[in-house]
């Protein structure tokens, strides 16, 4: 299969550290701001963020985990159905300002059932989205990140695979995949 | 890991694998969550239209169908027979042929007559789900069963539980043992001789007459309601008699070196089968079985529309 490395180790901390800094820049003391890490994959990088963030202002920020399986609308459209996974949000989020984290932005459905699924914790005061990857032109609904990692083009036969530590692996690697090898 | 249940239809636990149960309590977990949210739906079903046929009296197996359907966002039909043009004549296919015409695509079905589902599953298109045929099976009831019992006691493989009462007309006994034993537990069924089929002890369970015994070996025991509307014939002398022998009340439980988890599928006869201070006791767990019988359903109508496309 050929692959090609976007973000290794290094690179992944530097931009983790960057995107903070813009967090910071928006959120001042994160007095009423909340991360949610979309699931499967967006949590690893939601905890990393948070990690880094409470390195930098010296404070943890409540962080909750947001499934969307049941929210999205390509059930009984897909070959195989997604699995559900755990939501695990233990505060309200009603007048937060959410921020929106995962790991790849593609279609933008995901995000899209995200947001559909987050209205049932309530009415947040503002919602950011985060993204490590943001495939360009490849956009299926009128949503777009606040904050991205990393810009790619890439077209339909190609994927992004993110490789997280968290998942029992050596190291963190994004890699931009083809699809048909 | 599985994605997707290996069956169209639902129609016992006996042509389901462990993965699928497994699959099944998973994502009831899930929707045990959403049920207990603010906002307690989600659009899942939102183009699926579902029919609930019901040719035989429910009550709690109804409202948890039709709940569990309309917290996925289904569109749903409520049909029973009583009223209905199966008192006219009307054969079973002709009348859910009827239904379906009016393009539902999926039927949950319960009906007196064991096999009715499996013979519709030959004859439409549409999933269906059996929800009781009969003194056969009723899949979703023992998966609830199973699920609470997990819950409680964060596993199956291993425990130890005794199905306690009218073993020869009870579909839940049936698709009890199937669904425990599929994930690792010992059965044990206990009742008066006569309620005992006499095929029991070939389905690889445990035969008891003394329901103290069966209770000191046990960490589970699902107590099933005596079926008098299915008796037609006296297997007993008396509720009184059946009640003295083998209804399960608070000091019995207390008697015994350990505490045992109570289950019941409901209606319950309080006592005839269970004393009160059972029901009402912390180690019955019989108000979680209907909660997470809302959750089982909701998981099973998910898993099933996913199977049809």
């Amino acid at each position: 299969m050929q692959r090609r490395l976007l973000l290794g180790q290094p690179q992944l901390a530097i931009t983790i550290g960057r995107l903070c800094q813009e967090l910071i820049e928006n959120h001042d003391n994160f007095e009423n701001s909340v991360i949610l890490g979309l699931q499967p994959r967006g949590i690893f990088f939601a905890e990393r963020i948070e990690a880094r963030l409470r390195e930098f202002i010296g404070k943890e920020i409540q962080i909750g985990h947001l499934d969307a399986t049941f929210h999205r609308d390509d059930f009984r459209r897909r070959e195989l159905p997604k699995r559900a996974n755990e939501t695990k949000i233990d505060f309200l989020i009603e007048d937060k300002r959410v921020i929106l984290i995962d790991d790849v932005f593609y279609t933008g459905r995901s995000v899209r059932a995200a947001l559909d699924a987050m209205t049932t914790f309530g009415r947040p005061e503002k919602v950011e989205l985060l993204v490590l990857v943001e495939r360009k032109y490849s956009r299926h609904v009128p949503i777009k990140p606040d904050y991205v990692g990393h810009h790619v083009n890439t077209i339909d036969t190609q994927k992004v695979l993110v490789e997280w530590e968290e998942q029992g692996l050596d190291d963190d690697n994004i890699w931009l995949i083809n699809k048909e090898d | 890991m599985q994605r997707q249940l290996s069956v169209k239809h639902l129609l016992g636990i006996k042509n389901l694998t462990a993965e699928d149960i497994e699959l099944i309590f998973e994502t009831a977990e899930e929707f045990k969550d959403v049920i207990n949210r603010p906002i307690k739906k989600v659009p899942s079903l939102r183009d699926i239209t579902i029919a609930n046929v019901f040719f035989e009296n429910s009550t709690r197996t109804k409202l948890s169908f039709e709940l569990a359907e309309k917290r996925l966002s289904a569109d749903v039909i409520n049909f029973s027979s009583s009223g209905s043009s199966v008192k006219k004549g009307e054969t079973l296919l002709d009348t859910v042929n009827n239904i379906l015409a009016m393009k539902v695509d999926m039927v949950v079905m319960r009906h007196s007559s064991p096999g009715a589902p499996h013979f519709l599953s030959r004859h439409i298109e549409a999933n269906i789900v059996n929800a009781g045929d009969g003194t056969h099976e009723h899949p979703t009831q023992a998966l609830l069963d199973t699920f609470s019992i997990r819950e409680k006691l964060g596993d199956i493989a291993g425990k130890k539980v005794v199905i306690v009462g009218d073993i020869l007309h009870s579909r839940v006994a049936l698709s009890n043992i199937f669904a425990l034993q599929k994930m690792g537990a010992e059965v044990m069924v206990c009742g008066p001789i006569t309620l005992l089929p006499k095929y029991i002890s070939s389905l690889g369970v445990k035969v008891e007459l003394d329901v103290r015994k069966a209770l000191a070996w046990c960490d589970v025991a699902n107590v099933l309601r005596i079926q008098l509307e299915r008796q037609q014939i006296k297997y007993f002398p008396s509720l009184r008699e059946y009640s003295l022998y083998y209804g399960i009340n608070k000091k019995m439980l207390d008697g015994l070196d350990k505490e045992i988890t109570v289950l019941h599928p409901g209606p319950i006869n309080r006592g005839v089968e269970l004393s009160s201070d059972v029901a009402d006791s912390d180690q019955a767990i019989i108000l979680d079985q209907v909660e997470n019988g809302v959750a089982i359903r909701m998981a099973v109508l998910y898993l099933l529309a996913s199977v049809s496309s």
